[in-house]
Parts: structure tokens; C-alpha cells; sequence
């Protein structure tokens, strides 16, 4: 397949496509409308299901419903809208059933805007409904990124029977640039899954639920998610490197704001300073061990972010107060720009460090006190 | 010389295929057992049991995919229409229901059930209109009458501060992706019967792909009504059906006729 000149949604739409999604269903809401429209473009002229439902708690529940038989099922949304699904997708998780997800992330709390953020940083990683359960959450910094994530989406949730989601900012989902598509797989019709419910014809009824009336057994239920979580931050942590390898200071941002970073961290180099960039791909699981080490070997860190610190605190937990750390965030809508965050990097390398206090406390200071500006 | 005894000994009632051996956990009096023995006979009638799928509601029918012999799924509070809807639209040949009662359908699940019906999804609904919330200990429900008292309403509905209760058969019938909306009672053997024979139609209509169908029984509470069993039958004829009258709501013209 040549590169050809995509808009992430549409990218994303036809990634899912390609990768043998079966059944969409979706509400419109911006930044991810392109989405749903290609989508009711794209799958009845494959023969494959699409459905406009009426609200996202619908949207969630018929992929619920279609995914229980076995189906290849997905959802997307933005912000307000994935928290509608927040019920859907905690039942999802508590019946092992794979589903995907895709989170274009606007400005929040509220109706907020329909600029790119990434608000939604707790709500998918920390959260995601009630229950004792974790997402597969993966951030693309890019078009291309955002195709090979989406892909990947659907082969983690069959493969570990859970949810995976790609949580893009708004401004992935908006931009266009040169990526390259897949190939188109061959469908796997209704899958033989020893799980799936099609109708007991031969064979005993099955059922699929979320409830574990007994505590012993939803105790035991849960214990099996834990050790299946395990697993996966075992097998399917995913990051990029740059410039790390002989690093006196890392950045480590996700999505747009490390690919954002990454400008300031190569006009860093240019000026001599040895500064890399650690950005996290998978977020949940979260690079916690990749953190850890850089946090022995750096004399300073600082997490640029668009929301107002919420990655932060798994850097924090993962450097264990080894480094200081330094934060810098463009919360609301608003995006990080190269100069900003280089000026970070010139303050992280040049002014006093120290382990101690906040760095969000510390950063809001320095923008109550005038220190940086919002331009 | 004893003469020998001749016995003969002839079923008169057996359980419905579609429905497993486990004892349910219905309260003394409860018409749930009812309504799910006739959509089990439904089943076997039609030879279906290994085509159907079934969405369970939350409530005191949480537990329904314990008593049927069906493949079934859990839905969370309401939304079993939009589960169902998944179900459906990537399992097409299958015979989708979705059994509900009324905080499920009418309270909570209100968007999900029209939006349904609206779309004329070819799935069969069973409505169990009971006017008091079951299973979280008799409160009151979208159904509930004027006046009646619920652990939430302790001094009876009162319309000026609650609002008055909803019509489901009613205003589902209004909808142009409904075929059959109907509603039945439990209350005595004849209209049982009449249930019975409405279910069957509900799935005869699905069976045909015509669309959205709707069954709404009228049940009992014998626990939360806090009445006996037999008490509560009379309740429910004497007060339910007045305030929700039984009856044809929509039936599709071309159904008129319609042999099975």
C-alpha cells in the first residue's frame, strides 16, 4: 500500500475497517463525526453492520450486545460521550467480552469544547467505570500511529478478552498527513469462540453476564482480571525513544504533546543540550518499569501534557522521587507548543532542582505568578 | 385372588424444554414464573430453543437466564433494547427477546425501548408491569398508581409532586416500527391463556420480520403490594386493569389473518 494524504479519523474509521470490524455503532459528536459517517458509508457496502444509535449509553450497549455473539464490535466517541459509555463499558469488562474504542479527546470538564485535550487521561487510564478492572489504553502521536494503533486495538481485546481503546486528541483525529493503510483482512465471520452466544442449537445454553452474586466468586472473578492485567503489562507495554540513549534530562510526553515535545527536545540538541524524549504509547498499561530505570540515569524530568497534570502522577509514582520533575501543561483545549515547552527544558537544565513539593503546584505557580504566559 | 390395579398414568404437566430444572427465586405468588413458563412453551411450540437468544433485564428477573434453557445475556439496567439491537443486527436469523419490568423499561430504559421500537428492530419485548420496583425492595415505579404506597411514595403517589404514571402499550403503539403491541394479564387461567397466545404472536411477527413487537403483562407483587397471593390477583383486576386497560394497543394489518 503507497502513503497516501489521510485525516485521522477517516484513517481510523478505515483502519478498523481493514482490520475486520464487523458491527459500528456510534453517536455523532465532534472531533470523531468522521468517524461514524465513514463508517455508515463504508460498512453496508461491505455487507457489515452499521447502526446511528440514539445516544452513546445505546451506542455502548449494542456493541455490548453484538459483541457477545462472537462479533468483531466497536464504538467511537469524544469525551462527553465516552463518559456516557462509562456504565456500558464496565459491564463489557466485567463479562471478558472484546470490544474497541475509540476516544477522541476534546476540551473538558463539561460540554467543554471541541478542541484537541487530553482530559480523558484518568477517566480511560485510572478509570473507566465502576469496578475493579483496567483498560488496554493506547495514544498515537500521529496518522500513522493512529491506523496501527487501531489495528492493534482489535488483536489485544480478542486476544485478552477485554476493552482497548485508542484515546486520541482531538488534533489526531482532525489532522491530515501522509500514512499508509493496511491491507484489508479477510473477514472472520461470527467467530467460533467457546464463549460466544448465537443460540444453543447442539449443544448446552450459554450465558453472559456481569453478575457474581456470591462475593467469594466476584472476588474470584476479580483476582482473574488482576492476573490477566498482569499479563498484559508483561507483554504489551509500548514506547518511543529519542535521544535518550546518552540523556542528562528526558521530557516524557504522550500523543500530541510528545510529538509536540519532541521539536523543543531536538532545538534543545541544537543548542548542545543532552535532553531526550520518552513517549508512551501505551498508557495503560503504563510504562511504569521504563520510567523507573530513566529516573536512575537523568538528572531531571519533565512531563509536558495537555490537561493539567494527570500522567504525571505515574511518572511520579514510577521515579519514585529519585529525580526531580518539572510539569508543564496546556490544559482545556489548548495545545503545547515547541518554544514552551523549550523554555521548560531551558528552565529544567538551568534553575535550581530540587525532589521536593509538586511540579503541578509549581507549574500553576509560575503561571498565577506570570512566569509563563498563555499566549 | 386380588384383582390387579390398573393404573394409567398420563402427563397433564411437564416443564418446557426451554426451561432448565433449577428452582427459581420468585417470591410465593409472583406471576414471573408464569411469564417465563409461557415464553418457554412459546419456544418449544415453535422449535426455536436453539435459534433464541435471550436479554435479561436488572430487577427481579435479573436472574431469568438461570431458569431458561436459552443462550442468554445480561443486560445493564434498561438497556437490554440496544443489547438486543447488537444482538439482532449481527445475528439476524436468530429470535431476539428481551424480558423487562417497569422501572427497567419505563424508568431507566425509556430512550432505549422507543428508540427501539422507533427503528422497528425485529425483536420481541415481554413488559412486566408489576407498578412497584421488585427486587430493591418496593419503591415506587414509572407504573405505579395514583395513590398506591411504595416504600418511596409512603403516603400513596401523589401526582402533584411524582407525576402520574406511564402507559407503555400506549405509547409504544404510536411508533411506525412497531407491529404488535399488546396488553395481557396473568391474573386468571383465561387471560393467561390470552398472554400465551400473544407471546406467540410477538415471536410469529419476528419470525416474519415485521418488526418491533411488545407484550406488556400485567403481574403481581405480592411481597411489596404486601398482600397475599390470591389478594393480590384481585388487586390487580380490580385496580391494574382499570388503569391499564387490556387490549390490542397496535396490531399490524398484516397480521389480520395471520395462521399459526
Amino acid at each position: 500500500m503507497a502513503k497516501e494524504f489521510l485525516e485521522g479519523n477517516f484513517a481510523m474509521a478505515e483502519a478498523a475497517v481493514r482490520a475486520g470490524v464487523e458491527a459500528y455503532f456510534g453517536y455523532p459528536i465532534t472531533p470523531q463525526t468522521e468517524i461514524l459517517e465513514w463508517m455508515s458509508y463504508r460498512m453496508p457496502e461491505l455487507g457489515r453492520v452499521f447502526l446511528q444509535a440514539e445516544s452513546e449509553v445505546a451506542a455502548v450497549n449494542m456493541v455490548y450486545g453484538a459483541a457477545c455473539t462472537g462479533t468483531k464490535a466497536m464504538s467511537s466517541s469524544s469525551s462527553p460521550g465516552v463518559s456516557l459509555m462509562m456504565e456500558g463499558l464496565s459491564y463489557i469488562a466485567g463479562t471478558e467480552i472484546p470490544a474497541v474504542l475509540i476516544d477522541v479527546v476534546r476540551g473538558g470538564p463539561g460540554l467543554g469544547n471541541i478542541a484537541p485535550s487530553q482530559g480523558d487521561y484518568n477517566q480511560l487510564v485510572h478509570g473507566g467505570g465502576h469496578g475493579d478492572y483496567h483498560n488496554i489504553v493506547l495514544a498515537p502521536a500521529s496518522v500513522q500511529e493512529a491506523i496501527d494503533l487501531t489495528v492493534l486495538a482489535f488483536d489485544l481485546a480478542e486476544k485478552y478478552r477485554c476493552i482497548a481503546m485508542v484515546m486520541a486528541d482531538g488534533s489526531v483525529g482532525q489532522m491530515m498527513e501522509p500514512a499508509e493503510l493496511p491491507e484489508m483482512r479477510p473477514l472472520r465471520r461470527m467467530g467460533g469462540a467457546d464463549w460466544a452466544v448465537t443460540g444453543a442449537e447442539g449443544r448446552e445454553h450459554r450465558v453472559l453476564s456481569s453478575i457474581y452474586i456470591d462475593p467469594a466468586h466476584e472476588e474470584v472473578y476479580n483476582l482473574k482480571l488482576a492476573n490477566r492485567w498482569f499479563e498484559i503489562e508483561e507483554n504489551e507495554i509500548r514506547y518511543k525513544e529519542y535521544y535518550l540513549d546518552d540523556a542528562d534530562y528526558a521530557v516524557i510526553g504522550f500523543g500530541t504533546a510528545g510529538r509536540v515535545a519532541l521539536s523543543a527536545v531536538r532545538a534543545a540538541r541544537a543548542e548542545g543540550i543532552k535532553v531526550g524524549l520518552l513517549r508512551p504509547i501505551s498508557v495503560s498499561p503504563y510504562p511504569y518499569g521504563v520510567v523507573d530505570e530513566l529516573s536512575k540515569h537523568v538528572q531531571g524530568m519533565l512531563v509536558v501534557e495537555m490537561n493539567t497534570g494527570q500522567m504525571l502522577r505515574d511518572v511520579q509514582l514510577a521515579a519514585k522521587g529519585r529525580v526531580p520533575i518539572e510539569f508543564y501543561g496546556r490544559p482545556g483545549g489548548m495545545v503545547t507548543f515547541p518554544d514552551d515547552v523549550l523554555a521548560e527544558i531551558h528552565r529544567l537544565v538551568r534553575e535550581a532542582k530540587s525532589t521536593e513539593g509538586d511540579p503541578a503546584r509549581r507549574w500553576l505557580q509560575r503561571i498565577n505568578d506570570g512566569v509563563i504566559t498563555l499566549a | 385372588m386380588d384383582t390387579p390395579v390398573k393404573t394409567e398414568i398420563q402427563t397433564v404437566y411437564i416443564r418446557p424444554s426451554a426451561l432448565t430444572a433449577r428452582p427459581n427465586h420468585y417470591c410465593p405468588g409472583c406471576t414471573h414464573g408464569i411469564a417465563h413458563r409461557l415464553i418457554a412453551e412459546v419456544i418449544e411450540e415453535m422449535d426455536i430453543r436453539g435459534q433464541t437468544i435471550g436479554v435479561a433485564p436488572v430487577g427481579c428477573s435479573v436472574f431469568a437466564y438461570n431458569y431458561f434453557d436459552l443462550d442468554f445475556v445480561e443486560a445493564a439496567h434498561g438497556r437490554a433494547p440496544a443489547m438486543a439491537t447488537g444482538i439482532k443486527r449481527v445475528l439476524p436469523d436468530r429470535y431476539v427477546f428481551t424480558y423487562q419490568g417497569d422501572g427497567d423499561l419505563a424508568s431507566i430504559g425509556m430512550a432505549e425501548i422507543m428508540h427501539a421500537a422507533g427503528r422497528g428492530e425485529n425483536i420481541s419485548v415481554f413488559f412486566i408491569n408489576n407498578a412497584i420496583y421488585g427486587m430493591t425492595g418496593g419503591q415506587m415505579a414509572p407504573t405505579t398508581l395514583p395513590g398506591m404506597k411504595t416504600t418511596s411514595s409512603p403516603n400513596g403517589r401523589d401526582v402533584e409532586q411524582a407525576g402520574f404514571p406511564l402507559h407503555m402499550a400506549e405509547l409504544l403503539s404510536k411508533m411506525e416500527g412497531a407491529s404488535y403491541i399488546v396488553r395481557r394479564s396473568l391474573h386468571d387461567p383465561k387471560n393467561i391463556r390470552l398472554a400465551k397466545k400473544a407471546i406467540r404472536t410477538a415471536f410469529e411477527v419476528q419470525k416474519r420480520g415485521m418488526g418491533f413487537s411488545m407484550v406488556e403483562l400485567l403481574s403481581t407483587c405480592s411481597t411489596n403490594w404486601g398482600m397475599t397471593p390470591i389478594d393480590s390477583l384481585k388487586w390487580l383486576e380490580e385496580h391494574m386493569i382499570p388503569a391499564y386497560p387490556l387490549g390490542d394497543y397496535k396490531v399490524a394489518t398484516a397480521l389480520e389473518g395471520l395462521k399459526f
